[in-house]
C-alpha cells in the first residue's frame, strides 16, 4: 500500500515537483498551499510524513510543526521543513519545533527520494 | 494533476511574484513599519530564490539571493526602507523579471553593478561557502565505531532510529549493540520517550562522509561519535566475516564482561560434557563440608534477598538485572546444594531386609517384607536419624502386629504375615508408612494398661484414635514389650520425640484383624522452614507453617478472659490462647488488631496472638547459640531480607513451657 505524504509550500513549482517525484516514486502524495491548507487536511488523514515549507503565508511551516507535534493523533510522524541555506536560523527554530529532518533548496528528485526513503522507508 | 511541467508552473508563478513584489515594494515606500508588508515582499523574495533555484535560470536564484539577503536587514529592523533603498529593490526586481524572461539578454554588468549596490550596507553580509565534499576514494575497508545518543524526544520528533541502523547495516558489515543503561523501571517508563543507545562496529570500503549522510538529521545534536576504529589493523575480509558473526575481537571496556562470561559459559558446558562422559564418576566428602556449605549458601540466600530489597527500593533496572540474575543463581545453587545431601531412602530400607529375616526366624513368623519408593530422596541428616525408629517401628510390627502361623490360619489369613515398607514424596514432605497384616492394635488391653498405671481415668471416655495415641504415651509403650526385640531403650515414645525433633508427625491407622499402618511424615529437609512471619511488639517471629491451622482475628469482645487463662471462641468452640507478648515479656502493642495464629498441638488447638501477621516466608533455619539453644519455645532463628533477626517457634515447644508456667503457678 502506498504512503500519503503531506507536502505544504506556497509554492506551486515545488508542489509540484515534489507531488509528481512522490507519485513516480510510489507515494500518494497530497498537497497543501499554506499551513492552515495543512491543517484542515491533517484533520481528515493520518500521513507517512510531511513534508512542508517553512516561509508561506497564514500559518507558517515552524507554526504548523508546532501544531502537529501537539496533536497526539500524529505523534512520531516525520516532519521534513524545505529550508534554503541562508535560513540557518530558520532550521535551528523548526528543529527545536520538532521538525524531524530538512531539505536544503534547490533540490532535486533524488534528493528527495533519498530524504523520504530515509525516514519512511 | 497537471502534467508534470515545474519550470512552466515556476514561470507563472515567478510572474505572479514578481507583480507582488513590486506591488508590495511601492507601498513600502508609503508605510515602511508595516510587517506584514514586509513579510509579504520577504516571502515573495525567497520563494522566487527557492525555487527558481531548482526550476528557473541560475542567475535567477543567484540574484535573488542577493536581495532577499538586503531585504533581510529591513525584516530584521536593521535598515530602514528608505525611499533610496526601496528604488534599489525595484531596479533589482526589474531586473529578477529579465532574468526570468530573457536571461539571454541579461547583461551581467548590470547584474554586477546591482549586486554591489545590494552588498553596500556598511556591514558586509557573506555567504558561507558549502563546505567541499571531502573526497576518500580509499577502496580498502575501514572499520568505525559509532556511538548512537539520540535525545530522549527523538521518536515524538519522528525519527526512526532503526531505520539509522539499517542505512549503516546498508554500508557494510556492522555489529550492532544495544545499550539499555538508561531505560527505566517500568513503572517509570514512557513509551514515547527513547531511553535506548547503541553502539555500532562498522566496516566499511565508504568514506566518512557516507556514514555521517546517515545521521544528518541528528547530527547536532550531539549524541552521534563516529571514530574510526583504531583498535586492530584494517581488517581483511576473512576477520570481517568473523566479526559479524562471533564476538567482537576488541570490545570496549565495558563490553568485556558479558562477552567473556558467555566465553566462561561456553567453556563450562564444554567442561561439562566432558566430565559427563567419565560414567559413575564421584567423589566422597566429609558430611561436616557439606553441612559448611549449605550453611554458607544460607547465608548467600539470606544476603542475596537483603540485596533484591535493596535493589527494588533504588529503582535502578541496571542493578535489577543483575540481582534478578544473582536470585536465579542463588535458588539454583541452593537446590542443587540442597540436592548434594539428599540420599535415596532405599540405602535404609536394604537394611531391614536383614532385620525382619532374623526377626522371623527368632519369633518363628515367616515375614515377607516387601518395599516401594526406594528412589524418593531425603535429607542424610534425616535418613540417618530415622534409622532407629523404622527399625523398632518394623521390631513392633513384627513381634506385636504379626500373629504366629497357627492364629493367622485360624482367622484366615496366609501363614506367612507381610510387612510393606513404602516411601513417597507428596509436596514438601516424605511420608514413610510401615504396614503389617497382623491382628492390630488391641485396644482394650491398651486401655487396660493405661488405667492399671493412672494415665487415664477408669471410666474415661476415649476415642479410638486417642486409645491409639497412648501408644506413644512414655508411661505405656516399652512395659509391655518383649524385652530382647525392643531391648536398645528406644519405645514408641522415643520414635515418636525423634519424630517431631525432625519436625515431622506420626500417625496410626489400625483396623482389628487386618493390621496397622502407621505412617510419618518428614519434611524433605531440616535447613528450610516453610513458616507464617509474625510480629510481636518489635520483633519478628517465624511459625512453622506445618503446624498452623488457621489465623483468625481477635476482637476483643470474643475472648473470654478467665483466671490465667484466656479462651477464644472459634466457631463455637473454646480455644485456648497464648499471648506471645506478655510470654516474650515484650511490651504489648495496640490490642484491637491483635491475629490469633491457631496450632495444632498435643493439648489440643492452640491460639498464639501476635500482633500482626506478615506473611508466607520460607526461610533457612539458623541454629541459636549454644547459650540459647536450651529456651524452650525456640527452634532456631532466622534473618529476613532486611536483615533483621526473626526467631522461629517451636510451638510444641513453646505451649508445654507457658503451661508448666502455668502450672508452677497455680501450685505455688
Amino acid at each position: 500500500m502506498s504512503k500519503p505524504i503531506l507536502c505544504a509550500d506556497d509554492s506551486a513549482s515545488i508542489r509540484q515537483m515534489v507531488a509528481f517525484t512522490l507519485q513516480s516514486a510510489g507515494y500518494e502524495p497530497v498537497t497543501a498551499n499554506d499551513g492552515s491548507d495543512a491543517l484542515a487536511k491533517l484533520e481528515v488523514q493520518r500521513f507517512a510524513m510531511i513534508i512542508t515549507d517553512l516561509n508561506m503565508p497564514g500559518c507558517d511551516g515552524i507554526a504548523l510543526i508546532k501544531k502537529i507535534r501537539a496533536d497526539p493523533r500524529h505523534a512520531g510522524v516525520p516532519i521534513v521543513m524545505l529550508t534554503t541555506e541562508s535560513e540557518e536560523s530558520k532550521k535551528m527554530e523548526g528543529k527545536a519545533a520538532g521538525a524531524t529532518g530538512w531539505i536544503v533548496k534547490p533540490f532535486d528528485q533524488a534528493k528527495l527520494l533519498a530524504v523520504v526513503k530515509k525516514l519512511v522507508g | 494533476m497537471t502534467a508534470f511541467d515545474p519550470a512552466g508552473t515556476f514561470l507563472l508563478e515567478a510572474r505572479e511574484l514578481l507583480r507582488e513584489l513590486e506591488a508590495g515594494l511601492l507601498e513600502l515606500e508609503q508605510r515602511p513599519d508595516d510587517r506584514a508588508l514586509v513579510d509579504t515582499i520577504f516571502r515573495a523574495l525567497h520563494t522566487l530564490k527557492g525555487s527558481g533555484g531548482m526550476f528557473g535560470p541560475p542567475a535567477l536564484a543567484t540574484f535573488a539571493h542577493e536581495v532577499e539577503t538586503r531585504f533581510e536587514g529591513i525584516r530584521r529592523g536593521s535598515e530602514t526602507a528608505t525611499p533610496a533603498l526601496t528604488g534599489l529593490l525595484l531596479a533589482a526586481r526589474d531586473h529578477l523579471e529579465q532574468l526570468l524572461e530573457a536571461p539571454d539578454t541579461a547583461d551581467p554588468a548590470e547584474t554586477e553593478r546591482l549586486v554591489v549596490a545590494l552588498r553596500d550596507t556598511g556591514e558586509t553580509a557573506c555567504i558561507p561557502a558549502a563546505p567541499a565534499e571531502p573526497v576518500a576514494t580509499e577502496p580498502s575497508a575501514r572499520a568505525w565505531r559509532i556511538g548512537i545518543r539520540l535525545p530522549a524526544t527523538a521518536l515524538e520528533f519522528g525519527t526512526n532510529p532503526l531505520g539509522m541502523l539499517d542505512e549503516l547495516r546498508a554500508l557494510g558489515p556492522c555489529e550492532v549493540r544495544a545499550r539499555t543503561e538508561a531505560v527505566p523501571a517500568l513503572g517509570e517508563l514512557d513509551p514515547t520517550k527513547l531511553y535506548l543507545h547503541w553502539d555500532v562496529r562498522l566496516v566499511t570500503t565508504r568514506p566518512r562522509a557516507a556514514i555521517e549522510d546517515v545521521f544528518i538529521f541528528v547530527a547536532d545534536s550531539g549524541g552521534i561519535e563516529i571514530a574510526e576504529d583504531t583498535a586492530e589493523p584494517a581488517p581483511e575480509c576473512a576477520s570481517v566475516t568473523v566479526a559479524a558473526v562471533g564476538p567482537p575481537a576488541a570490545p570496549a571496556n565495558h563490553d568485556a564482561p558479558p562477552a567473556a562470561a558467555k566465553e566462561a559459559r561456553r567453556l563450562g558446558r564444554r567442561e561439562a560434557a566432558r566430565s559427563m562422559d567419565r560414567p559413575e564418576a564421584s567423589v566422597r566428602v566429609a558430611a561436616s563440608r557439606l553441612d559448611a556449605l549449605l550453611d554458607q549458601v544460607g547465608e548467600l540466600v539470606i544476603a542475596q534477598a537483603r540485596l533484591t530489597a535493596l535493589a527494588q527500593s533504588r529503582k535502578d533496572p541496571v542493578l535489577t538485572g543483575v540481582v534478578e540474575e544473582i536470585e536465579r543463581l542463588a535458588a539454583e545453587l541452593r537446590e542443587s546444594t540442597m540436592g548434594l545431601r539428599m540420599l535415596p531412602i532405599g540405602t535404609l530400607f536394604g537394611r531391614y531386609r536383614r532385620v525382619v529375616r532374623d526377626l522371623s526366624q527368632e519369633l518363628g513368623k515367616a515375614v515377607e517384607l516387601t518395599t516401594a519408593g526406594e528412589a524418593t530422596e531425603l535429607d542424610k541428616t534425616m535418613i540417618e536419624r530415622l534409622g532407629d525408629p523404622l527399625v523398632h517401628l518394623i521390631r513392633n510390627a513384627v513381634d506385636h502386629g504379626i500373629e504366629d502361623a497357627a492364629t493367622r490360619r485360624a482367622a484366615g489369613k496366609p501363614a506367612h504375615g507381610s510387612l510393606h515398607l513404602e516411601a513417597r514424596q507428596a509436596g514438601a514432605e516424605v511420608l514413610i508408612s510401615i504396614k503389617d497384616d497382623g491382628a492390630g492394635l488391641n485396644r482394650a488391653r491398651i486401655r487396660e494398661k493405661a488405667v492399671a498405671r493412672g494415665l487415664i481415668a477408669a471410666d474415661a471416655v476415649l476415642s479410638e484414635r486417642a486409645i491409639d495415641q497412648l501408644i506413644f504415651h512414655p508411661g505405656l509403650s516399652t512395659a509391655a514389650t518383649i524385652s530382647n526385640i525392643s531391648g536398645r531403650g528406644v519405645g514408641m515414645d522415643v520414635v515418636k520425640q525423634t519424630i517431631e525433633d525432625l519436625r515431622g508427625s506420626i500417625e496410626v491407622a489400625s483396623a482389628p484383624g487386618a493390621g496397622t499402618t502407621i505412617t510419618l511424615r518428614l519434611p524433605l529437609t531440616l535447613a528450610i522452614i516453610d513458616g507464617l512471619l509474625v510480629r510481636v511488639g518489635a520483633s519478628m517471629c517465624v511459625v512453622p507453617l506445618a503446624a498452623i491451622e488457621e489465623c483468625v482475628e481477635l476482637a476483643a469482645a470474643e475472648h473470654k478472659g478467665s483466671s490465667g487463662r484466656s479462651f477464644l471462641d472459634v466457631r463455637g468452640a473454646l480455644v485456648p490462647f497464648l499471648r506471645l507478648s506478655e510470654l516474650f515479656g515484650v511490651g504489648a502493642g495496640a490490642r484491637e488488631h491483635e491475629m490469633v495464629v491457631i496450632v495444632a498441638s498435643e493439648q489440643g488447638r492452640v491460639g498464639l496472638v501476635v500482633d500482626q501477621v506478615v506473611g508466607h516466608h520460607q526461610t533457612v533455619i539458623k541454629s541459636l547459640s549454644p547459650l540459647h539453644r536450651g529456651i524452650p519455645g525456640l527452634g532456631g532463628a532466622t534473618i529476613l531480607s532486611d536483615g533483621q533477626i526473626a526467631l522461629i517457634l517451636d510451638t510444641t515447644g513453646l505451649i508445654q513451657s507457658a503451661q508448666d508456667q502455668a502450672t508452677w503457678r497455680l501450685s505455688a
